[in-house]
């Protein structure tokens, strides 16, 4: 237990996030729920995908797999499935998660094969500087999305959920140590779960939105995120401009491998040991 | 030890050759005409304690087979065309990472959806060239059932050692007729392990090679040395530079451990070349027509020989050129629109004449018209080259 620099890669510091980049503030969330949870650095696998919050993977001491577009989650079944003892983790972006990797998500879910997987979310692709993603909201400005944008964006625990994820939450860089909280109870459901972090880009997002500085977001994150005890309380109206955090599914159900477990044991009996 | 011959279908000597060479991991999605081999590795691999997953889509199983292979099973996957094209990134992701592992592409007729359940041989330059940018990859191409058994063994081999991936190519034909096969050759072939590291974790530099092979030892996720896999171009550490030399050295590197390794990763039967003047070159089903064709130009008088590569790529250039000493002309019958003729051509080096057949039918090439053809280009010799 204790400091989390333990975990870290320094010698590849800097790293590439921008001032007031939020994903230094989940990152560490990651890395305390890891620290209280004990677990040592061999046995961590820590997979992601493509993206500002995918670099990720390359500043922790950790088994590090930093994949193609949108795979990440594809990858880390192999890496859980070929060796069930590790714990594995998937960082991974709006774009990366949401779109490009989308059906991986959800099938992820329905398996519910033990992966946390925390999408790094802010809104926006901000590695490719600024084009619209499936987490943008409705109306908001992007590198393509100059006039607003016109579509709908996901709403990625309630998809996760119906998607049969066994653990989903949420929390914000602004609630950073609530979301240190929801990562370790997320790494000790025996299933699949995912974190929506809400952070903050204030170079892209933020400046195509006249958000202000990176003060200024998580100051709005603070303002608008609401738990579901106070959402009870709050008109439909007040509750428009705003989103709900907390955790939303903690339903433990049959995991993956240990259903795999079964099956290597019932084809064993029937072929009666035969190789 | 009991009898080892077995009545089999090619795509189930595929999964067995795989189980036998330690394949402990094996994700697929449905496809036509592979589906027998991840039908049948749904039921096998269990049985030895693999583990199998039907993934969402090709991408998945690609990734998936690249994540197991890091966590230290051999790992596996099989397609057609289209699934094929889909595995493209990661394969390259496979190759760039220097991830072992094997991918099988029964062909099919392409292209797009083309003829699934038909024979073709149009996949030959995808095989090669499939994924973006320069990468090192190893094809080798089946043309009977046996084949499908030992040269997945061979495969899983080959990617071991050179940690690369390894791309089998196979074809409707091959995949779905039955054959006998002997499973007791098992016995002669060495299986072959990848290298692991022997220093101490903290000395692990997961990207630098042993100078005699170019190929790093590796090391499994979970076993003590962490290490970062990256599709960003890497140095030694593993991790990214921008340094123009360390970058030149990574590609001289990736393209070294094939090439300085030609003489042992390429082989290929040879049939009647001592003489010949007429040599076919042909792979996959065709050379099965193409060496009863040979025979028969024999009978006749035709100094006909064959070359069946067993490797496709890194192609035979040097047995080729071998041949082509002695040949007045090269025959290259190929169920695609003349894909390989112009590796064939081009490794000739102005020796001897090449002519393509090509056939898009998706019926197989018979023994009569590849002799028919055999016929066409002796003449053309024989008559000064001066009309084909």
């Amino acid at each position: 237990m204790g400091d989390v620099r333990r975990f870290l890669r320094v010698k590849n510091f800097p790293h590439i996030w921008c001032p007031g980049c939020g994903n230094g503030i989940v990152l560490r969330a990651i890395l305390t729920a890891v620290d209280r949870l004990g677990y040592t650095k061999d046995e961590v696998v820590m997979v992601s995908g493509i993206g500002c919050s995918s670099r990720a993977s390359g500043y922790v001491d950790f088994n590090t797999l930093h994949t193609t577009h949108g795979r990440a989650i594809a990858f880390a079944e192999g890496v859980k499935i070929a060796n069930p003892n590790l714990k594995v983790i998937v960082v991974t972006g709006d774009g990366d998660a949401a779109a490009i990797g989308g059906n991986h998500l959800i099938h992820a879910a329905r398996r519910n094969i033990d992966i946390t997987t925390v999408v790094f979310n802010n809104s926006i692709y901000g590695m490719t500087s600024g084009q619209y993603s499936p987490a943008t909201p409705h109306g908001a400005f992007g590198t393509t999305a100059p006039y607003g944008n016109p579509e709908r964006p996901f709403d990625l625990c309630r998809l996760a959920e119906a998607a049969g994820a066994t653990y989903v939450a949420r929390g914000t860089t602004y609630h950073a140590k609530a979301l240190a909280v929801l990562m370790e109870k997320a790494l000790k459901n025996k299933g699949f779960s995912l974190i929506e972090a809400i952070t903050q880009c204030p170079v892209y997002y933020g400046r195509l939105n006249k958000l202000g500085s990176s003060v200024d977001m998580i100051m709005w994150q603070r303002d608008h995120a609401v738990t579901r005890q106070e959402a009870e309380k709050l008109s439909a109206d007040d509750l428009k401009e705003r989103f709900l955090i907390g955790e939303f599914v903690n339903s433990p159900a049959p995991e993956y491998c240990e259903e795999y477990s079964k099956i290597i044991e019932r084809a064993q009996s029937i072929s009666g040991g035969k190789k | 030890m009991g009898n080892e011959i077995r009545f089999m279908q090619g795509n189930e000597a595929c999964v067995e050759g795989a189980i036998a060479a330690g394949c402990r991991f094996y994700a697929g999605y449905p496809i036509t005409p592979s589906n027998e081999i991840t039908e049948i590795m749904s039921r096998r691999l269990p049985m030895v304690g693999g583990k199998f997953i039907q993934m969402e889509d090709e991408i998945a199983s690609m990734a998936a087979v690249c994540g197991a292979s890091l966590a230290g099973l051999k790992s596996m996957t099989a397609t057609s065309g289209p699934g094929f094209s889909l595995k493209q990134e990661n394969i390259g992701f496979a190759s760039f990472t220097e991830i072992p592992c094997v991918v099988v592409n029964v062909m099919r007729g392409g292209p797009s959806t083309g003829s699934p359940t038909s024979p073709a041989q149009g996949d030959v330059m995808q095989a090669r060239w499939g994924t973006h940018g320069d990468h090192p990859i190893i094809v080798l191409s089946c043309s009977s059932v046996m084949d499908m058994y030992e040269l997945t063994i061979e495969s899983f081999n080959l990617s071991e050692r050179f940690r690369v991936p390894v791309i089998l190519l196979s074809d409707e034909i091959v995949a779905h007729m039955r054959e006998k096969v002997d499973l007791s050759r098992i016995h002669d072939i060495q299986i072959i392990e990848r290298k692991k590291p022997r220093c101490a974790s903290d000395d692990y530099l997961p990207y630098l090679a042993d100078p005699e092979t170019d190929v790093p030892p590796m090391a499994n996720f979970g076993e003590g040395c962490r290490w970062h896999v990256t599709g960003l171009t890497h140095d030694e550490t593993g991790f990214t530079t921008q340094n123009p030399d360390k970058i030149a050295a990574l590609h001289d590197r990736l393209h070294r451990k094939i090439e300085n390794h030609r003489s042992e990763i390429i082989h290929a039967r040879e049939f009647y070349l001592d003489d010949a003047k007429v040599v076919v070159f042909a792979y996959g089903c065709t050379a099965r027509s193409a060496l009863r064709a040979v025979r028969e130009a024999r009978e006749q008088g035709i100094r006909a020989g064959l070359i069946q590569p067993i490797t496709l790529w890194p192609f035979p250039d040097e047995i080729v050129l071998a041949a082509a000493d002695s040949a007045d002309v090269f025959l290259v019958p190929e169920m695609n629109m003349g894909q390989m003729v112009r590796e064939v051509e081009r490794s000739v080096c102005g020796k001897a004449a090449v002519f393509g057949r090509s056939l898009v039918t998706w019926e197989m090439f018979t023994p009569g018209k590849i002799l028919e053809n055999i016929i066409e280009v002796r003449n053309w010799v024989t008559s000064g080259g001066s009309s084909e």
